[in-house]
């Protein structure tokens, strides 16, 4: 997995609630066996004007110049903002995958719904939970401010605006340690090899039944 | 004397292999579900960094989302669709499974139709797949959720997953749910009480002597869409109830095993004293049946309500998604539920695709015809085993002699991953469990409510109190 240590990065705003993963990619391209790809159909019922399948040329199809991410100002944006509950629904790994592939690296919200939190750190991409009164401010500043940048400090556990002001985050002291360091985490699990083998052995002798 | 438990606390309690100083821990997992949609690229990882699967025989799967629910014997023609069922068909031989039904097989269905059905969730296990609608299982006092892709990867490798413990939260359901008012109901007047995102972070045990009232089938309705109240999990404790459905199905216990399995299923309850972090009380005999009215399950209100104005809602961001749903809808301000023409009806899904929902479904359409202006009406039962039941019952001649489609089992358009699915500006009564933009086909447009509901609104082509109908 990527490291994410410290980020800078243009903001691009995304001002609606309970964004759900239906939306951030479409069912057709879940058809895909791979992880990668996936970018060009992020929120593609949004995003273009013509109905979009698997193996269509994006490059040509009409785009939708009211859908806020088409805008030329938000091109090359790597940070996100987002309101409540973004990622709500279908537990699809594709949707992070879509927005990584976008070049998205941090999500910065009210809230999250819990798979999708989940399935982002799996990816290197990070989101960021921070109060209401921040992502209204957020907002105001990435409408007024064209080229607003932000920057993520992960160690120090900051989201850095350029005038200065902090604002801190929490984050899981472990999922902070995997992404600093771009763990594998299956790797970190297999250290308890021992202790799983254990566990299921006992488990056995006390529930045989769930062995069958 | 030890303090009293949730529920909650006791599957976790009992799933720890390893817990970190931060709380987070090392959960066992017993049951691992799989599907074609999410497991190939965990698979594919597996194999690439040259690890062998844990336990196989903690796999169930079947291939499900893709799967046509017609012309079979054609197999499944499009091509993207049939590499991903074919690349699990071919990941499942490889690697092996406790059961595998795949495309075709008489016990093929909606992997979380086939797993109770087969009694291969038992209480107390933990249950993963990647797909969101996991929570079903808690109806059987499980500790089942969704996960992603790379978590799928994990469970293969290891058998394990580093979680973080949930708060807890109990939703009693008091009082007596009145005639044609189903689990569904409950589930989507919870919702539209406590928001999408109002169980985020939470693990909701569901109580109440309405919830004890229902059959497992309910349960497992009612459980499913704890994911749209933001809850990845959702579980009912043990009673007679999930104890005598569980006998003699295929993968439960049998003999001795069967005896002391049940004794320690009926210590899956929560003590009697345990403390919730939060606690949500509905009425039963209150709740009406529910129709969506928006892109959002919360977006919700009973038969005889009306679809509300943006202006009702003081939260400028709230007000703005109103606005966009209704936009998207096709509905205005103040249209009462029961003025809402309809163009298809979707029967089936892992919410309301068992043999209850299907009976009920048939009782209302019994001796009736859908609508003229109904252009589709299908049925898509769970599994296999649903389809056969309802075939020796009757049920598909009702149905076929209503106008309906009978159809193979599936996912199908609850969301039209298949040829299953919405054309642009049509609308659709659905007993699925998302009403999300685009989720039954591009332009969709959904409302969802109970098999009984979507039943009377293909016989009148609107949406109509089914208890006035019966």
């Amino acid at each position: 997995m990527e490291k994410f240590e410290k980020h800078e990065g243009l903001v691009a705003p995304l001002d609606r609630s309970n964004v759900d993963t239906d939306a951030i990619i479409p069912k057709q391209f879940l058809k895909s066996i791979k992880r990668s790809g996936f970018g060009p159909n992020a929120f593609d019922e949004w995003r273009y004007l013509d109905h979009g399948e698997p193996g269509m040329d994006n490059s040509v199809r009409p785009r939708n110049p009211d859908f806020v991410l088409n805008q030329e100002r938000y091109q090359g944006a790597s940070i996100l903002l987002v309101r409540v509950n973004f990622g709500c629904g279908s537990s699809r790994e594709h949707a992070p995958w879509a927005l990584q592939d976008c070049g998205f690296r941090a999500l910065i919200g009210e809230s999250f719904a819990d798979i999708f939190f989940n399935n982002c750190y799996k990816n290197g991409v990070l989101p960021i939970v921070l109060p209401k009164a921040e992502i209204d401010a957020l907002f105001g500043l990435t409408e007024y401010s064209p080229g607003f940048r932000l920057t993520i400090d992960l160690p120090a556990q900051l989201v850095v605006r350029p005038d200065g002001h902090k604002i801190p985050f929490q984050i899981d002291p472990f999922r902070k340690e995997s992404l600093v360091n771009g763990w594998d985490e299956i790797g970190l699990t297999l250290r308890h090899a021992e202790k799983i083998r254990e566990f299921e052995e006992r488990r056995k002798r006390e529930h045989a039944w769930l062995f069958a | 004397m030890t303090a009293a438990k949730t529920l909650y606390e006791k599957l976790w309690d009992a799933h720890v292999v390893h817990a970190e100083a931060d709380g987070t821990a090392l959960i066992y997992i017993d049951r691992h579900l799989v599907h074609e949609v999410t497991s190939p690229q965990a698979f594919e990882g597996l194999k690439l960094a040259g690890r062998k699967p844990w336990r196989p025989s903690s796999i169930v799967a079947t291939a499900d989302h893709n799967t046509p629910t017609q012309h079979w014997e054609a197999g499944i023609t499009d091509a993207v669709s049939r590499q991903q069922v074919e690349t699990l068909d071919a990941n499942i031989r490889e690697v092996g499974a406790l059961a595998y039904f795949p495309f075709k097989d008489k016990h093929q269905g909606i992997v979380h139709v086939i797993g109770p059905e087969h009694g291969a969730t038992l209480p107390g296990m933990t249950v993963v797949c990647g797909d969101s609608h996991t929570s079903t299982h808690g109806a059987f006092a499980c500790l089942a959720h969704g996960i992603g892709t790379s978590e799928v990867e994990h469970v293969l490798a290891t058998q394990c997953l580093v979680q973080a413990k949930s708060k807890t939260m109990l939703v009693r359901v008091d009082g007596k749910v009145g005639n044609g008012v189903t689990a569904k109901d409950i589930v989507l007047a919870l919702i539209g009480r406590i928001g999408t995102a109002g169980g985020s972070g939470y693990a909701i045990e569901f109580g109440g002597s309405a919830i004890r009232a229902l059959t497992m089938e309910g349960r497992m309705t009612v459980c499913n869409m704890a994911i749209e109240a933001g809850a990845r999990v959702g579980f009912v404790a043990v009673d007679q109830t999930t104890i005598d459905y569980l006998q003699g199905r295929s993968f439960a216990p049998k003999g001795d095993q069967w005896e002391s399995a049940v004794s320690y299923w009926r210590t899956l309850v929560s003590d009697r004293d345990a403390k919730f972090d939060q606690i949500v009380v509905l009425d039963a005999a209150a709740i009406e049946p529910q129709v969506t009215w928006g892109t959002s399950p919360e977006m919700v209100c009973g038969i005889h309500g009306s679809v509300p104005a943006p202006e009702d809602f003081a939260d400028p961001v709230k007000r703005e998604g109103v606005a966009r749903a209704l936009q998207y809808m096709g509905l205005s301000p103040r249209t009462a539920i029961s003025q809402i023409k309809i163009d298809k009806v979707f029967i089936g899904s892992c919410t309301n695709s068992r043999i209850e929902d299907l009976r009920a479904a048939a009782q209302v359409v019994k001796g009736r015809s859908i609508a003229s202006s109904v252009k589709l009406a299908l049925v898509v039962p769970g599994s296999g085993l649903v389809k056969r039941q309802a075939e020796a019952e009757g049920l598909d001649r009702i149905f076929i002699a209503a106008g309906f489609d009978w159809r193979q089992p599936g996912c199908s358009m609850c969301l039209a991953m298949n040829d299953d699915r919405l054309e642009p500006g049509e609308r659709c009564a659905s007993t699925s469990n998302r009403n999300f933009e685009g989720r039954q086909g591009a332009g969709g447009r959904t409302h969802l409510v109970s098999p009984a509901m979507a039943a009377a609104a293909a016989i009148a082509g609107r949406f109509v109190d089914v208890r006035e109908i019966n």
